[in-house]
């Protein structure tokens, strides 16, 4: 869910550009133009050929593809007790992984045989997360650690949590081992950049719920295939941000160290990777949290932890206990992002610094180490240091909080939103669908390439074409169009929402501080848990489906515009000032136009967040792509539909990553 | 200067935890108790699907097997698929509700061998297309599916494309309704909801706000006990009238819903094969513990304990 995370580091460099020239003007009216050239020629062939050669299938329909996706599926459920390859390959990662999860499991979260509690009790794990947190950070981090992690206990879900931090830990580490060398690698050759990231991105746009069977199949129900589902989506941020640093290092750096003498190798350990230490540990980071993400789909191959407590609860509809369980996510996230975050800074400032007070510092991680070390004996020796004391009536608490808020604003808001929903919903969604899903296809793919070509030049053209021909081929193209138009309008309200909260957050460094913590909490709060209540408030629809997309992907656009907008050189505002402009003509004028790199990237980040909520859009009455993903995952004879699904999914994104980031490009040069 | 201090204070922090914590009682003082229950049977791996009518199901096997059979019950959230494709690999021993799934069964049980019927469950399990209550009292004559058309054009919604809305969930339930919907000539849209989730909460909305909905649902369910929902009574079931999934044109057979079983497990002479094998009850058995579940919110283990207590002879018919 968190795609191409590399795009995010683009705002500060193409937002503080000038536009110059008035001849460039000419040139983007001319290409608007063009496209509503298309669009013209578009809608007048649709009014004439409407519902002709639409290539709509029935849910129960299948192709000769999805046949054969199936047949591949069956063989190898019926070989796998014979064939080598399981035998000897997939049986021993499996064997080697399985053993990790144990291991770290029962160090924290199950009790191994002879113990009735794991080897560290709570106590223990609070110790040594404070002393990590201080020791790689600074002391506040080490307190809000201490303090966020006792509050999982108070909310009585020490053990789910322990579980869950277990299978994160595990998989990061299982993703790390990979995802390292692969991205120093990429950052050294553009060749294997170039391989790699095709796969990155096929990696992070293709629904989980697809390969969640599939992978239960080769390394069988258990720890193993949890991790490796969570490892295979968490990688990606750290490979991509990993080359993105070795790749920022100065060029001037490593033509001194050339000069000097030193060995490829030798410039690779003193010199590439120490300069690019800190953002190597915000990959680190970005992978955490890309796991952090997979905790409740994960739940559903029976990974133990707070995913399954989320899953579970919504079974009976019971908001309050998810929302419990997801705020426990939100706090851990909270933490292991805040954590790694100062470990980088610290990564960036301990680099050559000196300071008397280093000498003081040994001494204190020894003590504070000392300290951490007691705790984990006394969490091991006794029970009231091993088992969180309390029923955790926090929990309670906040359960039923949570259900009173939902009853509340389920009782007086539903007549208010279900007007807005039905005015959305026929205004735009439905004739936008329409034209989408019963113009003929040949009409929607020439329609798009030729969109594609003049807001993104040739090659984005060429992309689209390709994209649309694999799009055909999946068979699941009237069920694309429906996706495509409702992840259009999602995107249209991201986008609106991310302007005008973007630009508040941008001009003010007051409503930055309120706003951000909740926009981190609705990035890593499971949707599973807002499900239930929007079911209530918006019916199961097409709109809900938007609307969960839309709090998952507005948080995204905002943050990257509120930095293109702050990007903005204050001299420049103050120059527009002078010669007598209103707040508002600042903010059209001046910081909105100036921040059309930022204004570009969000419109990309967002598009492709919200794609990524397509399958759970399809658990609440979306239809299309993400019922049919569902569909796969739950039915055997479904199985190569839910595929091909899910390709289709990767391919629009692929298609809209490609076409936004060359308009991107042209706009930023 | 501070920083000394706050080493200090660590210091006299540990000492003093350390002090304090030799009263707690010791890790390992009752180990004993843990490891009591390893009898002959050894471990019961129990799939769970996700639905609260099997929850109950494996709730009460679960505690029956651990309590009285002395075995160590591994329960494994899964969904159905998966779950039968763990009886190959020895992950799964045991399914406890399964609804027809004709082809699970041959690709399993006949073609892979690799899993074996245990019976039926003693529950029946009725499909079928569900109104809410208000609805079927102020409009009796909607339960019969004749009458349907006359009410379209209330059923509609933005996503039936104008005609009246049949709300069906999640896609691995058993269905037949868009063939249903078409050979009835009914004036009718499937649109998917999706998920049971979303399927209850609209039901729950309709029921409270007086809303048109008519949809898929199911019994045995514990939503029934909040909102006892009105069954459309549909042309009648006659063996073979769904064959051609095409041309059905008739109600849903009742289902004997029953129990599978890995081959392996069943050969094992595990007394939690006897169990399973023996296992049966009621609808309202069943609907009595997903009630205690999903309406009180009780645990699971909580909520098979009251049962069994209360049932006791049921009970020992199984393990006799």
């Amino acid at each position: 869910m968190t795609v191409a995370v590399h795009k995010t580091q683009r705002p500060e460099r193409t937002g503080s550009e000038e536009p110059p020239a008035p001849a460039r003007r000419a040139r983007t009216v001319s290409r608007s133009v063009i496209v509503a050239g298309i669009l013209v020629v578009w809608l007048v062939l649709f009014a004439v050929l409407r519902g002709k050669q639409t290539l709509s299938l029935a849910a129960a329909d299948l192709t000769d593809l999805h046949r054969w996706f199936n047949d591949v599926n069956d063989s190898i459920g019926a070989n796998r007790n014979s064939n080598p390859l399981f035998l000897y390959f997939f049986n021993e990662i499996r064997l080697v992984i399985d053993t990790l999860v144990t291991f770290v499991q029962e160090l924290i979260s199950q009790p191994p045989a002879g113990r009735p509690v794991p080897q560290i009790g709570w106590l223990g794990v609070v110790g040594i997360v404070g002393y990590v947190s201080w020791a790689l950070g600074n002391w506040r981090v080490a307190l809000l650690a201490v303090a966020g992690f006792t509050f999982l206990g108070l909310q009585g879900l020490w053990q789910e949590s322990m579980d869950t931090l277990a299978l994160t830990l595990s998989a990061v580490c299982v993703a790390l081992l990979f995802a390292l060398p692969l991205g120093v690698w990429a950052g050294l050759s553009d060749r294997v950049n170039r391989i790699v990231t095709p796969f990155l991105d096929f990696m992070q746009t293709m629904p989980t719920f697809v390969y969640l069977a599939p992978l239960t199949l080769f390394f069988l129900i258990g720890p193993a295939s949890a991790t490796i589902a969570t490892a295979i989506y968490a990688a990606p941020p750290a490979i991509r941000i990993t080359a993105h640093a070795i790749r920022s290092v100065p060029e001037t750096t490593v033509e001194a160290a050339d000069s000097m003498g030193a060995t490829r190798r030798q410039a690779l350990l003193k010199v590439l990777l120490p300069m690019s230490k800190r953002t190597v540990v915000m990959g680190v980071n970005q992978t955490i949290m890309a796991a952090l993400a997979m905790v409740t789909i994960a739940a559903l191959i029976n990974a133990p932890g707070l995913g399954a407590t989320v899953v579970q609860a919504l079974q009976s509809l019971d908001v309050g206990t998810a929302f419990n369980a997801g705020l426990a996510i939100v706090v851990m996230a909270i933490v292991l992002d805040r954590v790694t975050t100062a470990a980088s800074v610290r990564a960036d400032t301990a680099r050559g610094s000196d300071s008397p007070f280093l000498k003081w510092r040994r001494h204190l991680v020894v003590a504070q180490g000392v300290v951490a070390a007691v705790l984990v004996y006394l969490s091991r020796t006794y029970l009231w240091a091993a088992e969180f004391p309390g029923e955790g009536g926090t929990g309670s608490t906040i359960a039923k909080a949570a259900t009173d808020v939902t009853t509340w604003a389920q009782d007086n808001l539903s007549g208010l939103t279900n007007a807005f929903r039905d005015a959305l919903t026929n205004g735009l969604l439905n004739p936008f669908q329409t034209l989408l899903t019963d113009s003929p296809w040949w009409l929607v793919g020439a329609a798009l390439v030729a969109l594609g070509t003049v807001l993104g030049g040739w090659r984005a053209g060429a992309t689209s074409a390709v994209c649309v021909g694999l799009l055909i081929g999946t068979g699941v193209w009237s069920d694309a169009m429906t996706t495509l138009a409702s992840t259009t309008v999602a995107t249209v309200l991201v986008m609106l929402l991310g302007v005008v909260l973007g630009v508040w957050m941008g001009r003010s460094a007051l409503v930055d501080r309120l706003l951000r913590p909740s926009l981190d909490a609705a990035q890593v709060m499971p949707p599973f848990v807002y499900l239930v209540p929007f079911l209530a408030l918006f019916g199961a629809t097409r709109f809900t489906a938007i609307v969960a997309a839309i709090v998952y992907a507005a948080p995204v656009a905002i943050k990257i515009i509120a930095d293109g907008v702050r990007a903005v050189p204050g001299t420049t505002v103050e120059a527009a000032m002078s010669t007598g402009c209103n707040t508002w003509q600042i903010i059209t004028k001046v910081q909105l136009p100036m921040a059309r790199g930022a204004l570009t990237l969000a419109t990309n980040q967002g598009l492709i967040y919200v794609l990524s909520m397509v399958v759970v859009g399809g658990l609440v009455g979306a239809g299309a792509l993400g019922y049919d993903v569902v569909a796969g995952f739950s039915q055997g004879q479904l199985y190569g539909k839910g595929l091909a699904a899910g390709l289709a999914i990767v391919l629009l994104g692929v298609m809209f990553d490609r076409i936004t980031q060359a308009a991107a490009r042209r706009a930023g040069a | 200067m501070a920083r000394h201090f706050r080493a200090g204070a660590a210091g006299l922090a540990v000492l003093g935890l350390t002090l304090t914590a030799c009263g707690g009682a010791k890790v390992g003082d009752d180990s004993a108790a843990g490891s009591g229950s390893s009898g002959k049977c050894g471990t019961f791996n129990l799939a769970i699907n996700p639905w609260v009518g099997y929850e109950a199901n494996a709730a009460v096997l679960a505690y029956v097997a651990e309590h009285d059979l002395g075995c160590k019950v591994e329960q494994k959230d899964l969904k159905e698929e998966i779950a039968w494709q763990g009886f190959g690999t020895g992950e799964v021993d045991a399914v406890v509700e399964n609804w027809g799934h004709d082809d699970l069964k041959k690709k399993y049980i006949t073609d892979q061998k690799t899993a074996v019927d245990a019976g039926p469950t003693g529950n029946k399990g009725l499909i079928g297309w569900y109104v809410p209550p208000w609805l079927a009292k102020a409009h009796p004559d909607i339960t019969d599916w004749n009458n349907l058309n006359k009410y379209a054009s209330k059923f509609k919604t933005s996503e039936s494309g104008g005609k009246g809305q049949l709300l069906d969930g999640d896609p691995s339930f058993v269905t037949n309704d868009e063939a249903l919907v078409k050979n009835l000539k009914l004036d009718f849209k499937v649109v998917y909801a999706g998920s049971e989730t979303a399927l209850i909460q609209a039901y729950r909305n309709a029921e409270k706000n007086k809303q048109w909905v008519i949809g898929y649902f199911y019994e045995p369910q514990w939503f029934m006990s909040e909102v006892p929902l009105k069954k459309v009574s549909l042309p009648e079931y006659k063996e073979g009238c769904d064959a051609d999934a095409e041309k059905v044109a008739c109600d849903y057979p009742v289902y004997e819903l029953d129990k599978i079983v890995s081959a392996k497990f069943a050969k094992s002479g595990s007394p939690a094969y006897d169990l399973v094998k023996n296992f049966t009850w009621t609808n309202e058995d069943q609907n009595t513990v997903a009630k205690y579940i999903a309406v009180d919110k009780m645990a699971p283990e909580a909520a098979a304990k009251k049962w069994v207590e209360a049932n006791r002879g049921k009970v020992d018919a199984w393990i006799k």
